[in-house]
């Protein structure tokens, strides 16, 4: 933490520069390598059967009819699966849920991999999956929230608690002179990242290598020499490019390990791309909620209570209970806050982390709330917010790093336009005749750091190379990485070369959490920090460098040049300090990690505030949000266009939560029945008018030395939110459960 | 089944045997004509993620049986910049960051070069947004894509004048 | 995919040989080879015609009439001028369906042949009369988004064609060739209404194909008065929650003639023959378009006895009336048939 007063001095050459994306050309041109791109000599391919009920039994399976397809190498179901070394229902990560691998005939929800056929074509192994043609021994499904009894498991989410209390909540509510008590429901939700998960794998004796779309390289590496019983180093794994991952390529999937399975028993490269079909199953997804929100009021309007209980979603098999109702302990000033959790255990998949896991949903609900409590309350919703402005995190009394929040407020409030907004429902029509509606939300997310670790080694001629296993799944991690390591080192952009995305590389940590760019840009920031230490120890010790014998009074490198700190005009370049040291490379190395007592000390949010504005139509009501503007407190912004990108995105998916994504499960097999993009729907180009992203400045000395917080996620929190109380505000209609469709308008 | 296809991809002229007629255009493209720009999304046409020319006009690769194609010219992402010198909806694209993850890249940017010539949307930005809604981008860069595509069709415009004059 | 022989001819003639049971005609295969790939469909052999001579034209026949070859693209239709100016709602309606690309490629006969999206017909593991007569329909209890007008115990799908919708209402013909030789069909005969035999999806016999569409001169007396409104869950690119395709031809002031029928409401699309009569005669205005869609809607019903759908096609229907009223603007809108067809100025963004 101590070097932040020379940092200011140092940075600012390539960060805050909103540069293109440095993967832009291999994009534009189709030369960017994702995962199932590859294509290795003697390729098999590989595609699984799936379940089609979501509880029961499979008891038969025609193998022959597979088998005697034309091209057909291979059927694996679980009467003829090579053993695996290690336990399906072990996690050998953190980030690791139980998979399926054709341990037995079990069905325990549908999308569930139940064979895998692997063909000389994917001609053939498509239709060879598909004459399998499972039959079943089926079994009611249990696929709603009130299907099966609430239970509590500790952790909820990643490692937080199923109940967190602080305050006396029945003083708060006894001393409440106005209330409400709603409930909210949220649907699950499918991360369908663009690109499918997929794998090429390829074995070399006892040596594995992947191409994989990961988020988490190591871990993946970790996990696969775990089921395979290899050492960890004997797999490497590729990810140069994700073609989006939002939490869904977080976790190694069984498919993955079937896949590679299949490559060894066979001792030729296999790849394996999920349909689009089966992206409704394996692979995570954000859990359905019902939240319950009771808030209470002073004749102040001063808030006494947020009580928010919520039950989720799980698996029969696993537990990620989504931690909806934690979004409520960070924001809004209280006399006593609650957060309880409890979840189901239904037959589907395991839900996992999804884009803002928690927040989304627990924001849709806390926000909406907020807005009743207003409307009440007979108070603006913004003006509610500020009289509950928290000054210190309320549900643990410690300070905010930074907290930004009240200028996101302003700023927001004024390029909107909020001012004089009605206070009433139904008051503007524009001149369509449409009902129109502004609605607001807060955000906040987390701003978490995982452990990263990079190298830079500085080159006699004067360039760097910089490396890390980084992930960009469109985050644009290539990019702002890069431009963090390069005043890390005092070059321009274009005298770094960076390397990423592959697994040989220093553990570059998990992209998730929106803390990618703070653990890994803080490993590389260290690590060329390191370099440009040793650069300055040679030249305070060469006689023959300008800068000899003023190793007290500091270094700091730039353009190049290396120059005493407060002295510009003793400097040389970096080259001729190494020449006359010998010519060879300069390697540093560093880790990018917060240390607990960083930690321990504040609160560490990015925050935000959004407003929207939507139109409905009286009589059809059919719904478009025309405009939305979102403006961000989130540290510093290492790259503005790409930021701005990651926040119109967040915002945009808060536009999906609110209005579209919803997955149906079929009553009589469990099955979904919108598993596909043109049943569940995600918001295309024309549902896209009028977004705005905007950040304000923010310095936060605490939260790492580089004082980055994260923008991936806090787009989709306050967003949600914001919509739906702009459709109450057009229509005079609260909807209680997202997503808000025509049916529901036209019902209410 | 054996047949024999002429086809026209990205300007070269090639035969390219075909023992199967399940094989759609994208599936030949990439995993038989190591062509891998085009992208697979969903295979069924709801994302577009699959889009290149056929004769001129964007089509998903997807739902094209390879087999009805013999004499078609195909040009896919591979094909569309001149050399080292790339197309000008590929460099909006990168200005206007119409792009996070680049997997949808491939089939927004054919998409956009057929919409352009099609000639309906001009640069009325909610005429581009309707043109383009069957390329779904799930970063969701639409804004960006909205721009780039106006851009694109602006300056397209004006290098035809410049031509024409 | 099942594995299937794939046949080109030359010729209709050639075409018409080829057909054996089993065989499927591919135009532009959107529907098909989607359908190929769930499993939905199955045919033993793929007879491509989209190389056929002469049925890609579009011509205007002496009497008048138009006629639309099979092959012709559903862009190509849509951007046609002379063709959109005659019958700007088919234009309207063809352009709110589905994609760009989708509609470079979907022949016009293939979108009036194109089967339901019920996505219990779609998945192959899903129990569905019309997939497969007798084994019963999942989408019974699940209904969502079903008929409302003309549904059976057997089957609650509806069709989820645009075109189809202001072709039915502006009387469009299908010319037919068989094995026994020419004949047309109504296209509001194409589909029949599902009844106990909901597998029988079409009124075409075995090896028929259809050679061109044929809209009547007299559909283009209403080209100054015709919308097509259509409701979605999202801007675009989405089937209807219900549609409407809506023409007045107006004389002095009074409403000379009416047209109108509703889309995803049946397994077909729907005319409203009383409707039209009822509005025959009088001034064109919102209140009597009301009392119109409210008589004629009162023998819906739902599935799951439901009254939203109903609401949504009765004002749908209304509202479409009123925009027909307001006449035909100049230009098919920035966004096709959506009820947000007018222009949001927001000059800070594009």
């Amino acid at each position: 933490m101590s070097d932040t007063i020379s940092l200011s001095r140092r940075f600012g050459s390539n960060s805050g520069q909103p540069v293109t994306r440095r993967d832009g050309i291999a994009k534009v041109t189709g030369s960017a390598t994702f995962s199932a791109d590859n294509h290795p000599d003697s390729l098999l391919y590989a595609v699984y059967a799936t379940a089609t009920i979501a509880r029961g039994r499979v008891t038969r399976m025609d193998t022959a009819a597979a088998e005697a397809h034309p091209g057909i190498v291979l059927v694996m179901t679980p009467q003829n699966r090579p053993p695996l070394q290690g336990n399906p229902d072990d996690k050998p990560t953190f980030f690791s849920q139980r998979i399926e691998v054709l341990q037995d005939d079990t069905v325990r929800y549908a999308g569930q991999p139940v064979a895998l056929v692997v063909g000389e074509t994917l001609e053939a192994a498509t239709e060879g999956a598909r004459l399998l043609n499972p039959q079943y021994a089926m079994e009611k499904p249990r696929t709603g929230l009130d299907d099966a009894a609430a239970y509590t498991f500790e952790p909820a989410g990643f490692g937080t608690p199923a109940n967190t209390v602080h305050g006396d909540v029945e003083a708060g509510h006894a001393a409440a002179t106005a209330s409400v008590d709603v409930s909210y429901t949220t649907s699950a939700m499918y991360h369908n990242a663009m690109e499918t998960h997929a794998v090429v794998a390829k074995w070399n004796g006892d040596k594995l290598h992947l191409e994989l779309p990961s988020q988490a390289l190591t871990m993946t590496c970790h996990s696969m020499a775990y089921f395979f019983g290899i050492p960890p180093e004997n797999v490497t794994l590729s990810s140069p490019y994700l073609g989006g991952g939002f939490g869904s390529k977080a976790f190694p999937i069984g498919p993955y390990v079937l896949a590679v399975l299949a490559a060894r028993t066979l001792d030729r490269p296999v790849k394996l791309a999920l349909s689009r079909n089966q992206m409704f199953g394996p692979v995570g997804h954000r859990g359905a909620t019902r939240q319950r929100l009771r808030l209470g009021i002073d004749d102040q309007a001063a808030l006494t209570v947020i009580d928010h209980s919520g039950l989720s979603e799980t698996s029969t098999f696993d537990d990620f209970i989504e931690p909806a109702p934690n979004a409520s302990q960070g924001l809004y000033k209280a006399g006593a806050l609650r957060s309880t959790h409890s979840a189901v255990r239904l037959d589907i998949g395991t839900p996992g982390p999804m884009r803002a896991p928690g927040e989304a949903s627990g924001s849709a609900a806390l926000e909406c709330a907020m807005d009743e409590m207003a409307e009440k309350a007979g108070i603006d919703p913004l003006e509610f917010r500020l009289l509950n402005y928290a000054e210190i995190e309320p549900g643990t009394g410690k300070p905010y790093s930074s907290k930004a929040l009240r200028e996101c407020y302003r700023q927001g409030a004024e390029r909107f336009g909020w001012a004089g907004r009605p206070l009433q429902p139904r008051q503007m029509v524009d001149g369509d005749g449409m009902l129109t509606g502004w609605g607001m939300g807060t955000a906040l997310f987390p701003c978490p750091m995982f452990m990263a670790e990079a190298e830079a080694t500085l080159r006699p001629d004067g360039t760097a190379l910089v490396e890390t296993s980084a992930v960009d799944m469109g985050q644009g991690a290539w990019t702002s990485l890069a431009q963090i390591a390069a005043d890390s080192l005092g070059l321009p952009l274009d005298k770094v070369e960076f390397r990423a995305g592959h697994s040989s590389l220093p553990d570059g940590g998990v992209a998730g959490g929106s803390g990618h760019t703070a653990t890994a840009g803080s490993a590389l920031h260290a690590a060329g920090s390191d370099v440009i230490r040793q650069l300055g120890e040679l030249a305070a010790a060469d006689p023959a460098s300008p800068l000899h014998g003023s190793g007290n009074a500091g270094f700091v490198a730039r353009d190049g040049l290396l120059m005493v700190e407060g002295d510009d005009s003793r400097s040389e370049p970096f080259a001729d300090i190494l020449a006359r040291a010998g010519g060879v490379p300069l390697k540093g190395s560093g880790r990018g990690v917060r240390p607990p007592e960083a930690a321990e000390a504040h609160a560490m949010h990015s925050h935000g505030a959004v407003f929207a504005e939507v139109k409905v139509d009286s009589v059809l009501c059919q719904m478009r949000v025309t405009r939305m503007v979102g403006v961000f407190a989130a540290g510093r912004i290492i790259n503005p266009r790409l930021t701005e990108s990651q926040l119109l995105g967040g915002m945009i998916w808060g536009l999906s939560f609110a209005l579209h994504e919803e997955a149906r499960h079929d009553p009589r097999t469990g099955r979904i029945v919108n598993a596909d993009l043109a049943g569940y729907h995600v918001p295309v180009n024309a549902d896209v008018h009028g977004f705005e992203a905007i950040t304000v400045h923010e310095d936060d000395p605490h939260v790492n030395a580089l004082g980055i917080k994260g923008v991936g996620e806090i787009g989709t929190v306050g967003s949600v939110g914001a919509i739906a109380n702009a459709i109450w505000h057009a229509t005079g209609k609260r909807i209680r459960r997202f997503p808000i469709r025509i049916e529901d308008l036209l019902t209410a | 089944m054996s047949l024999s296809l002429s086809l026209t991809i990205n300007g070269a002229a090639r035969d390219i045997p075909l023992d199967d007629p399940r094989v759609t255009l994208l599936d030949l493209l990439r995993e038989r004509l190591a062509l891998p720009g085009t992208k697979k999304g969903c295979d069924r046409g709801q994302c577009g993620a699959c889009t290149v020319l056929i004769d001129g006009h964007r089509v998903n690769a997807c739902l094209t049986l390879a087999a009805t194609l013999d004499g078609a010219k195909i040009t896919t992402i591979e094909g569309l910049a001149d050399g080292e010198s790339l197309h000008p909806v590929q460099s909006a694209f990168i200005e206007h960051d119409g792009f996070q993850c680049g997997y949808c890249t491939p089939g927004q940017i054919m998409s956009a070069v057929g919409l352009i010539a099609e000639g309906q949307a001009g640069d009325d930005p909610e005429r581009i947004r309707e043109g383009m809604s069957g390329n779904i981008c799930r970063c969701s860069a639409y804004h960006g894509i909205t721009l780039a595509v106006q851009d694109a069709t602006r300056r397209m415009a004006t290098a035809e004048k410049d031509d024409a004059a | 995919m099942k594995l299937f022989d794939f046949i080109q001819p030359a010729t209709i003639d050639e075409a018409l040989s080829a057909w054996r049971p089993g065989a499927a005609w591919l135009g532009g295969g959107t529907n098909l080879v989607d359908l190929m790939k769930t499993g939905a469909m199955q045919p033993d052999a793929v007879i491509d015609i989209t190389r056929l001579p002469g049925l890609d034209r579009i011509e205007t026949l002496p009497d008048g009439s138009t006629r639309i070859g099979a092959l012709v693209r559903n862009a190509t239709l849509a951007h046609d001028r002379d063709f959109a100016a005659a019958y700007p709602m088919v234009a309207e309606a063809l352009l709110s369906g589905a994609s760009g690309q989708l509609r470079n490629v979907a022949t016009v006969a293939g979108n009036l042949l194109q089967k339901t999206r019920c996505p219990f017909f779609q998945e192959p593991a899903a129990l569905c009369n019309r997939r497969d007569p007798g084994a019963g329909c999942d989408a019974m209890a699940a209904p969502g988004n079903s008929a409302i007008l003309g549904w059976s115990d057997a089957c609650i799908a509806t069709n989820p064609s645009d075109f189809t919708v202001p072709l039915v209402a502006l009387e469009a013909v299908a010319e037919v060739r068989g094995p026994q030789g020419m004949r047309e069909i109504a296209v509001a005969d194409l589909q029949p209404l599902p009844g106990s035999t909901p597998e029988r999806d079409t009124a075409l016999e075995p090896g028929e194909l259809i050679l061109a569409l044929r809209l009547p001169a007299r559909a283009r007396s209403f080209a100054a008065h015709a919308r097509y409104l259509k409701v979605r869950e999202r801007t675009s690119f989405a089937f209807a929650l219900a549609s409407a395709a809506a023409a007045l031809r107006i004389e002095g002031g009074l409403i000379a003639e009416a047209r109108l029928a509703l889309g995803a409401v049946a397994a077909k699309p729907w005319r409203l023959a009383e409707a039209e009569a009822m509005m025959t005669g009088k001034a064109p205005d919102a209140a009597l378009f009301a009392e119109v869609a409210e008589a004629v809607l009162a023998m819906a019903n739902s599935p799951d006895g439901q009254k939203w759908k109903i609401d949504l096609a009765r004002n749908t229907a209304a509202r479409a009336l009123s925009m027909a009223a307001a006449g035909t603007p100049a230009r098919i809108p920035a966004l096709p048939a959506s009820p947000f067809g007018t222009r949001i100025e927001d000059p800070q963004h594009v």
